[in-house]
């Protein structure tokens, strides 16, 4: 008898909490409403963002780099290096060639214009012999191998500087790997004269992964942002660079992409 | 008396076939006898010199012969076809890989005849039988223009055509059975626009190299067949532009079909694959008037046409894949394209009673939902919203069961276009993975 009444409390509890949630979800649903469509970049750049993370903050596996606050000149340059080969990855080919240069332009200074925090490097496992020796790459270059510091160029906190050098921090291990490699075999180039692909070139290959290692295991500075002007303009005119004028000078930092 | 019979008929069979040997060259070359001398090529003018221009666009030409990242021109561009890559050639006048050593009757020549200088027959990669339909002043026109552009020295590689079919031989008796020059002749009966419209559409503009099929020789049905086809290689249908359940041209009004050609969108449809690179590189630069010509010869030929009967529903879909493509749908797609499908004006095209969702032959949704893409930016439509691929995120099974779902849960009854299998997307996936 206790036995059958506890059963029947049971489920008419059951069902009330049943009908309970169901109401409430019912509600909810109806409060949120048709999702809101808005007219904005973050609504025309989904299909980049289903990639490379939401506003552009670097998608989950390390294939997918961050977007979000690297120099704008810098993005569409990419953009145009993938419609007209310079880069090869045939998925982003294929979204870029329907689009104009202005609206290039316009999706570069989007993600641009985004600065979301960084998630902590991952430590690097590479010995603290090779790392010292990527170290020493990043902030000293290598006089005798003719191998300027990664520094000169990339800004003395590493952030890039506007509106063409992108920043070398922030960025996933296997990314960096597959760019140095990608440099170093010519898959991947710049605009002519190829200045980055000169300087990789020059490192030596079992130097590679060090250089990436110490990269990837560094915490970002306060400011994230690229630099607006280098403490010491390249002087040496061996490493004009076709996709950067301002290091050379020849453009004002923070010109038009 | 078996003996002489016997020689006879060898003899018979023997003469038969040098008769089909010389009928065969006569047809390819024998216009070469009887050829008057070259006449001049006019000097350029601005005026002639924006013309040719002008028809080089019309015809598309920097689509094929431009290599991604060289000159525009240049050539050197693979056009995979089932029976092999075939190279487009250097346009530009570089005098030992381009037209630099050519002269106006060659280039006549190659667009007419579909040969190249010392009587050469070209591969029907390059639509001669549309370029055939251009009179001599347009070819005059558009290798002044060219041969006004800047020389780029850039080899063409060999056709890589599966023995022996690139062969001159193979070509020959190619061109005897499916080719034959021919001029452009006005129909007295139509206005001038439509005849302009005609001709844009047969010649230049080329549309049945796409939108018609192609038999096992790889021959369309014609310059003026629009009936459809499937683009082998790389996948994509080009839907009839006559059937009403496919592009609805006869009930589009006008100036809705001269948007789509100019934008690349209009209210109920939006252009994608290769006629994306259609408007934009060629159509969206063309004259309001000829596009307007050419969606009134359309308009014209799909009301000629005559109305088919609803195909009858397809047989239901299997529970577990019903429920499969309902999951994956509202987890990839309804977030966009609305829970029942709808769209939103404007931004994400609607997928109930989408023609594009309907059509019988499925190829061109897997594409999309593989590589989702951008409409192409254009002045009418120049800053276009896009979709994600899902190449890397869905399954053959789950793409399957959501484009069935797309084809049957979310349209109305009397309108569904049946199951899509996972074996034809893994067809799709597999041809264009790069």
């Amino acid at each position: 008898m206790t036995r059958i009444f506890r059963n029947r409390c049971a489920r008419v509890l059951a069902t009330a909490l049943g009908t309970l949630l169901g109401a409430l979800t019912v509600l909810s649903a109806w409060a949120q409403g048709p999702r809101q469509v808005e007219d904005s970049m973050a609504e025309r750049t989904r299909a980049c963002t289903a990639c490379h993370g939401d506003q552009g903050r670097a998608g989950p596996d390390g294939y997918y780099p961050r977007l979000a606050g690297k120099p704008a000149g810098y993005l569409y340059h990419q953009l145009r290096n993938f419609a007209e080969g310079r880069r090869h990855y045939g998925l982003m080919a294929r979204l870029v060639d329907p689009l104009s240069d202005a609206y290039m332009a316009e999706i570069a200074a989007h993600f641009a214009s985004l600065h979301l925090p960084y998630p902590p490097p991952a430590p690097s496992t590479l010995a603290a012999q090779r790392l010292a020796r990527g170290q020493a790459l990043v902030l000293q270059g290598d006089a005798a191998l003719g191998l300027p510091a990664c520094v000169q160029c990339h800004g003395e906190r590493l952030t890039g500087l506007r509106p063409h050098v992108p920043g070398l921090l922030g960025l996933p291990l296997d990314y960096l790997n597959a760019q140095l490699g990608a440099w170093q075999t010519g898959q991947r180039k710049a605009h002519a004269p190829d200045c980055m692909a000169e300087v990789v070139r020059r490192i030596p290959h079992e130097d590679i992964i060090a250089v990436s290692s110490w990269l990837a295991s560094q915490r970002l500075p306060a400011d994230t942002r690229p630099a607006s002007t280098l403490p010491k303009p390249m002087s040496d005119s061996r490493w004009r660079c076709g996709s950067a004028p301002e290091l050379s000078g020849a453009l004002p930092a923070g010109g038009r992409p | 008396m078996k003996r002489r019979l016997l020689k006879l008929s060898a003899r018979l069979l023997g003469a038969g076939l040098l008769l089909l040997l010389a009928a065969v060259v006569w047809h390819n070359w024998g216009d070469l006898l009887g050829a008057s001398p070259a006449p001049q090529l006019a000097p350029a003018t601005p005026q002639s010199l924006e013309r040719g221009a002008y028809l080089v666009r019309a015809g598309n030409c920097v689509a094929c012969h431009t290599v991604r990242g060289s000159a525009p021109l240049a050539g050197g561009r693979a056009i995979d076809t089932p029976f092999g890559a075939v190279y487009s050639s250097n346009l530009t006048p570089d005098d030992d890989t381009g037209l630099g050593r050519w002269s106006a009757q060659d280039f006549w020549n190659a667009l007419h005849h579909g040969r190249a200088p010392g009587g050469r027959l070209l591969a029907p990669a390059f639509p001669y039988e549309h370029t055939s339909l251009m009179a001599r002043e347009d070819s005059d026109a558009m290798f002044a223009w060219l041969r006004s552009q800047p020389a780029v020295r850039q080899a063409t590689p060999a056709h890589t055509l599966v023995w022996p079919l690139g062969t001159q031989a193979a070509l020959a008796v190619w061109r005897t059975l499916f080719f034959e020059p021919r001029t452009f002749e006005p129909d007295p009966t139509q206005s001038a626009e439509w005849n302009r419209g005609a001709w844009l559409v047969q010649g230049p503009g080329h549309c049945a190299a796409c939108h018609s099929p192609r038999n096992a020789l790889g021959a369309s049905a014609g310059v003026a067949d629009l009936s459809g086809g499937l683009m082998p290689v790389v996948n994509w249908y080009a839907p009839s532009l006559t059937r009403e359940r496919e592009t609805a041209l006869a009930s589009t009004p006008l100036d809705e079909i001269v948007r789509l050609l100019r934008s690349g969108r209009n209210a109920g449809a939006q252009v994608s694959g290769p006629m994306a690179e259609v408007v934009q590189h060629s159509l969206q630069h063309l004259h309001e008037a000829d596009l307007r010509a050419m969606a009134i010869y359309l308009q014209a030929r799909a009301r000629q046409s005559a109305p088919e009967p609803a195909p009858a529903n397809p047989p239901p879909v299997r529970a577990s894949m019903a429920e499969l493509g309902r999951k994956v749908y509202e987890r990839h797609c309804a977030t966009c394209h609305g829970e029942q499908g709808q769209g939103v004006p404007g931004i994400y095209p609607a997928l109930a009673g989408n023609r594009a969702v309907l059509l019988q032959e499925p190829t061109n949704l897997v594409q999309s939902v593989l590589y989702g893409g951008y409409a192409p930016a254009t002045a009418g439509h120049p800053r276009p919203f896009g979709m994600p691929p899902f190449v890397l995120e869905l399954e053959d099974r789950e793409i399957a069961a959501l484009l069935t779902h797309l084809r049957m849960a979310l349209q109305a009854e009397g309108s569904r276009a049946g199951e899509v299998t996972p074996l034809q997307v893994n067809r799709i996936r597999a041809e264009t993975t790069q």
